[in-house]
């Protein structure tokens, strides 16, 4: 049952894209790609050899790799209600931020080592805003960590709901807006980063990985369906309490997911991107949030004295 | 038909000048009239060239008086090659004019600020001036770095390169490198080669002016009718012959919907450059209705086979104008929700306003013509000041904006669009009017020997000015196209100084200036 996370993790990946897609093929009035268009968009890069620049090195070939496994490696940490994660110890969020990190710094380095001036500016402001939403998740974890007393993610989560605090419901809707707008930052997309646009002055992560062809690219596409699910997950272990009917919790798993699905892709309909140097205040804002939730936490549960 | 000593005015398309009746000034005094009128803002230059003819080397130079409407007409011929005193040290906006001299014939220019390549034709004078050696500026800079875009559009739209050089995400300086698109075409409308009249299986002399026409309509795609116009009334005005009124009014209406379809379709592109995904996808959708109606008058989509000299192949019918009317009127309601969305949102607001800004003072200064003079309080509209065709009967006024930002070229096109919708009913209600048949498309007209003639067009991106001049047997000698590009792709760069470098693309967008118009 440890594996139930890491599976239904792994089966949402594969259906996030395409209600995106879907949504905004909706919402703009057009008939637009299926729900499994993403998919088989990857297969056909899966089956695709890969083309590199001779200007790349060994650096670039593993990136796609690494940030995969670390994606997956993440997906390990995370429990699937009161289910323990299949790694699970004190201080497990510290390494499932910085395998994300890990897979992130990759990114980065393989960007730097094409050369090309456009892949330096995007892995500069990469690594710019990926600083500035640190904070956000690590004083929201803290948080967490505080009003339970635990520090591991199956602990956390498992009594989240126990400890029959009134004030659970209020951190519960404030951790799951700041998921998922750490989710949407993390993975490049509204209102920070546009995953559609041509641009490439404009691009944050889409321009580093410009250089990617055939099956490093269907690589790193997964990594990204990952990295949302995780967060999906996370978002879901946050407001689902630990003790319901096991068949009723997968089932409100996949809706928390789809729900973070829909609202990503009704973000991106109905409003344009920010300006490049507004995304640091916007950033920064999360983690103002996260703050203030800590400073609550610390005042409610009388630690302040 | 004006004269004075020291210039020949004209009308926009009027009858031809003779040559010889354009008065010949020393450098001196041609230097001294162009810049005293060119401090003055109701003048800017249309075209600035020069021909060998005969021993001299004779340079033409016309300029707009948006004061009076007419065209002033000035010249100077020079022999040897003794470098002339630049005129760009005192009027900036003659900088691009000098620089086109400079490498076609071999003329040099002192006290010109840099006399850069500008499209390498292949009968340039310095063959060994190519692509590769093309002398960018540089800064050096510990922190400074350099970005290059292109020649491949990332769109793969046409070729272009462009030379940032930036603070980390500030841009100090934009060069922009053109030439890629060069296709000889002014070369080719002098060109009477059998070749390419055989290749196209038509016959001598109308074959000649039917692959004009052709070749007009190619000078820049999206502008079709309006290259195409400037051509036909050019042709018209070389032979002395004067269009039915019909036919001027369907000229302009064409013009107009060319207007409304692409305006649309840039108002989609803005949208899609700041990923405001519905106002994209709802612009997209009403472009094609436009461009739809005109496949259903002319059977093409950009108005091609439109526009020929003498007459057309298409004229309106009763069926046709209803079908336009009712289209423009379903468009312009669904287009003016559209904007209100658009142009009311805070997150679009957010990346378009005070984005991109050309002061007013900057755009007289580089000669900033059409839309991009507009934006910024500088009135420069053809179709108000030197009216042509059917706009002498229908009098157009020029829709201005202040901001100058990507926010005004926007509205601007917001507001053109709702304003050509009323054109195109007064026109309609014009062409109602006439009883004249447009007739068939005239390719053998004859020009008028030793002669130059002006015809000056506002085509959705500015004025586009089309010069051409005979011999002694009535056979084009000269042919100079200028496109609004020129000119304006200075205020692109300048658009950009101090911006992020990640607002370069909305603000090229907001410009939509061509590659190919100024290549030619």
């Amino acid at each position: 049952m440890t594996m139930a996370g890491f599976i239904l993790i792994a089966v949402a990946a594969f259906f996030f894209p395409g209600i995106i897609l879907r949504t905004k093929s909706i919402a703009s009035g057009r008939k637009g790609p299926g729900l499994f268009q993403p998919l088989q968009d990857v297969a056909v890069l899966l089956k695709k050899g890969s083309v590199f620049s001779s200007t790349t090195g060994l650096i670039f070939r593993i990136a796609p790799s690494v940030t995969l496994v670390s994606a997956a490696c993440a997906m390990m940490l995370l429990p699937f209600a009161e289910q323990k994660a299949l790694l699970s110890f004190e201080g497990d969020f510290i390494l499932f931020a910085y395998m994300l990190a890990l897979g992130k710094f990759f990114t980065i380095i393989a960007a730097l080592d094409t050369g090309s001036s456009f892949e330096g500016m995007g892995a500069s402001r990469e690594a710019f805003f990926s600083m500035l939403v640190e904070p956000a998740f690590f004083v929201l974890m803290a948080t967490f960590a505080m009003f339970t007393g635990y520090t591991s993610f199956s602990v956390i989560f498992n009594h989240f709901f126990i400890t029959g605090n009134d004030y659970v419901l209020i951190y519960s809707i404030i951790g799951a807006y700041l998921l998922a707008q750490i989710a949407m930052v993390e993975n490049s997309r509204f209102p920070v980063d546009d995953p559609k646009t041509h641009l490439e002055l404009t691009m944050i992560h889409e321009v580093m990985i410009l250089d990617y062809s055939g099956f490093d690219k269907a690589l790193i596409h997964i990594g990204t369906w990952l990295k949302f699910t995780l967060y999906g997950s996370l978002i879901y272990n946050l407001v689902v309490p630990a003790g319901w009917n096991l068949f009723l919790k997968i089932g409100l798993f996949f809706g928390v997911q789809a729900l973070l699905a829909v609202v990503i892709g009704i973000t991106e309909s109905f409003r344009a991107r920010n300006k490049m140097n507004k995304n640091p205040k916007f950033i920064l804002t999360l983690s103002a949030i996260a703050l203030i939730g800590f400073t609550v936490i610390l005042i409610l549960t009388d630690k302040l004295a | 038909m004006m004269k004075s000593n020291l210039y020949t005015e004209v009308k926009n398309g009027s009858s031809p000048v003779n040559i010889s009746d354009i008065p010949v000034l020393d450098y001196g005094r041609f230097s001294e009239e162009v810049c005293t009128m060119l401090t003055e803002e109701r003048f800017h230059c249309l075209s600035y060239f020069c021909y060998p003819a005969g021993e001299v080397m004779k340079f033409i130079c016309c300029i707009a008086d948006d004061g009076s409407g007419t065209f002033r007409i000035l010249s100077h011929e020079q022999t040897g090659s003794a470098p002339l005193l630049s005129l760009t040290a005192k009027v900036y906006s003659m900088h691009i004019f000098e620089r086109e001299i400079s490498e076609n014939h071999g003329v040099m220019f002192e006290d010109h600020p840099w006399l850069k390549p500008v499209r390498y034709p292949h009968y340039r004078a310095d063959r060994q001036s190519v692509m590769d050696n093309y002398p960018f500026y540089e800064i050096e800079g510990e922190e400074l770095h350099e970005v290059g875009v292109g020649p491949v559009h990332a769109g793969v739209i046409e070729p272009g390169h462009f030379r940032f050089i930036c603070n980390g995400e500030k841009v100090l300086h934009l060069e922009i490198q053109l030439g890629y698109q060069h296709r000889g075409i002014e070369r080719l409308f002098v060109d009477n080669r059998a070749g390419l009249r055989n290749a196209l299986l038509l016959e001598s002399e109308a074959g000649d002016g039917m692959r004009r026409a052709l070749l007009a309509e190619d000078i820049a795609g999206d502008s079709a009718v309006s290259h195409g116009l400037a051509h036909a009334q050019l042709t018209e005005s070389l032979a002395l012959f004067e269009p039915p009124a019909s036919l001027q009014a369907e000229r302009c209406i064409a013009l107009e919907l060319e207007r409304i379809a692409v305006h649309i379709g840039d108002t989609a592109a803005l949208c899609g450059d700041v990923a405001y995904q519905l106002g994209q996808v709802a612009c997209e959708a009403l472009r094609t209705m436009v461009i739809n109606t005109t496949q259903y008058w002319c059977g093409n989509r950009f108005g091609k086979g439109l526009i020929r000299p003498g007459g057309t192949n298409f004229p309106v019918t009763e069926l046709i104008a209803g079908e336009i009317l009712t289209v423009l009127e379903e468009v312009d309601r669904r287009y003016s929700n559209v904007v209100d969305c658009v142009y009311t949102l805070p997150s679009v607001l957010g990346r378009f306003e005070d984005i991109g800004v050309i002061t007013r003072a900057q755009a007289i200064s580089i000669g900033a013509v059409g839309m991009a003079a507009r934006t910024c309080g500088v009135p420069r509209d053809i179709r108000a000041t030197h009216p042509f065709q059917q706009y002498r009967q229908t009098p157009v006024t020029a829709v201005m904006q202040e901001s100058g930002d990507v926010l005004a070229r926007g509205r601007l096109r917001a507001l053109e669009v709702k304003e050509s919708v009323k054109i195109i009913r007064r026109l309609i209600d014009e062409w109602r009017k006439q009883s004249v048949e447009s007739g068939q498309p005239r390719y053998n007209l004859a020009y008028r020997p030793d002669s130059l003639a002006i015809s000056v067009t506002e085509g959705w991106r500015g004025e586009i000015c089309h010069v051409a001049v005979t011999d002694h047997k009535g056979r084009l000698m000269v042919y100079k196209i200028k496109d609004p590009s020129m000119h304006n792709w200075m205020a692109l760069a300048l658009a950009v100084r101090n911006q992020e470098i990640s607002d370069f693309p909305v603000c090229n967008k907001s410009f939509n200036l061509s590659y190919c118009g100024h290549d030619l």
